[in-house]
């Protein structure tokens, strides 16, 4: 029943958001507000979506190299990383990135919110907690994520040609002329639609985990770790059904 | 009519009943303390008159409207003629001071910016905290924030301010500084005011009336002189208690 409550709870609050999307650009201190969440969700993530995508690429380019390598196959490395970068791991372990960094501090920003009656006084203010504090953090993880993906998948595709030039004996140029050739843009649309969604789900859920708060600092702690588990759970089902869904 | 009645409310939490039949009613224009035990409802009660909690039974009435019960047109109207005090302040960490206080009429009233400054300097200066208008938050001190929360309880010109432990946590100084300012703000701008404390000396001092609850019921609601000189048990179980802590 809790559960059914917690998944009603989290639906009203991406559907409010959405609707208070507009609202985002409204007046003056609006926009400078949701600069600043643009600004903390793409710039502020940047460093550890570089790493992370970088080994993403060197690991994926080592292990398909290897096996590649055991057929003669080498050429097709680039198309083998690209393919894997481009539909699945770039939204993938971007979504990770942004639930770890963003979501978390998100979520324990209004949950500290939650316990020290701001949300409350933002209430009686008759200010609209949704409009005023979920909608520019849920739009900006929404434009950030897929800009964050591309720019994964770019940085992926580079980690692993470093790794085929380096230990796998292949061509750079070949590698990106390979990759290139296989790279189709349905491939890379379904990869920025899955961040897309991404970015809806992980600001949903750390919103309304963190403005569902209560009991404290057990309870802010409980709200940032739930936040992330369920964004990590999301990610995971969710990106599944969208590949399902354009890969039959 | 009272300007705010409570008509037999009853409020439960995981089965304990924290408001139990509360009945009583606040004038227009009158400071009005609710004092009691740590847990008997003193922050539920105020919660329900703006509608941040609702009642499982019985009535809240504001000014003649059903709060419980009403559209939310006229919730935002109620909420526009009243301010509310949070115990720590309830400040906007990423804002100044002034910030804070010009949040309400820039996202809600929408006025011109001259006119938003001028507000917003005569509410810092009403609650003296001129000084401190570009500091943000965690650079001023526990009373000050109390302060900075009431200036902006009060910069929409509201009619009515609820104050939910206001000295709390406060040195005794700084309690005597804030109980006046309450005081001031009724007699200067006619503010109805609803404060909810442990401060029984300063309630005795600045309440029109004060209200009495134990277990969610009202056991004594009188003038201060009255509260003092009470018969009924409870208070003078409350009064001996409070006299042996300040002790």
């Amino acid at each position: 029943m809790a559960f059914v409550h917690e998944v009603g709870r989290t639906t009203r609050v991406m559907f409010a958001s959405v609707c208070a999307f507009p609202t985002v650009f409204r007046s003056r201190d609006s926009r400078a507000d949701f600069g600043v969440q643009l600004y903390k969700t793409g710039i502020g993530t940047l460093p550890v979506v570089t790493v992370v995508s970088l080994f993403t690429g060197m690991i994926l380019a080592l292990q398909v190299g290897l096996e590649l390598r055991r057929f003669n196959q080498e050429i097709y490395l680039g198309a083998a990383v690209m393919i894997t970068l481009i539909r699945e791991m770039a939204p993938f372990s971007c979504g990770m990135c942004l639930a770890a960094c963003v979501g978390s501090a998100i979520a324990a920003e209004l949950g500290t919110m939650k316990v020290n009656d701001e949300i409350d006084a933002l209430e009686i203010m008759s200010i609209s907690p949704v409009r005023f504090l979920a909608a520019p953090r849920i739009l900006a993880l929404v434009v950030m994520a897929p800009l964050l993906a591309f720019f994964c998948c770019a940085i992926g595709t580079l980690g692993g040609g470093i790794v085929g030039a380096t230990q796998l004996g292949v061509n750079f140029e070949q590698y990106m002329s390979s990759a290139m050739s296989m790279a189709e843009v349905k491939d890379l649309m379904v990869g920025l639609l899955k961040a897309l969604i991404f970015g809806l789900v992980i600001g949903t859920v750390s919103v309304a985990q963190g403005m569902g708060t209560s009991l404290g600092a057990t309870g802010v702690g409980r709200a940032t770790q739930r936040s992330v588990v369920v964004s990590f759970l999301m990610i995971l089902m969710l990106g599944y059904m969208v590949t399902r869904v354009f890969y039959r | 009519m009272s300007l705010i009645s409570f008509e037999n409310v009853v409020k439960e939490f995981d089965g304990r009943k924290v408001l139990d039949g509360l009945t009583f009613s606040i004038e227009a224009g009158e400071v009005f303390a609710i004092v009691g035990p740590s847990g008997t409802g003193k922050s539920v009660t105020l919660k329900h008159i703006v509608r941040l909690l609702t009642p499982d039974s019985g009535r809240v009435m504001v000014d003649g409207v059903n709060v419980s019960d009403c559209s939310s047109r006229q919730l935002r109207a109620i909420r526009r003629r009243v301010g509310y005090l949070f115990q720590g302040g309830a400040l906007l960490a990423w804002m100044t001071v002034e910030e804070n206080v010009a949040l309400p009429l820039k996202e809600c009233d929408c006025l011109p910016d001259a006119q938003i400054d001028r507000r917003v300097a005569e509410a810092l200066a009403a609650v003296e905290l001129a000084d401190a208008a570009e500091k943000y938050p965690a650079e001023i001190s526990g009373g000050m924030q109390k302060r900075a929360g009431l200036a902006r309880a009060i910069v929409r010109e509201s009619d009515v301010v609820l104050y939910d432990e206001p000295t709390s946590g406060l040195d005794p100084v700084t309690s005597v500084t804030i109980n006046r300012l309450i005081k001031k703000l009724n007699k200067t701008l006619g503010i109805t005011s609803v404060v909810v404390t442990h401060d029984l000396q300063g309630a005795l001092a600045f309440a029109d009336r004060i209200l009495l609850l134990k277990d969610g019921k009202a056991v004594e609601c009188s003038t201060p002189a009255d509260f003092v000189a009470s018969d009924n048990p409870d208070v003078k179980e409350f009064l001996s208690a409070m006299k042996g802590e300040m002790q």
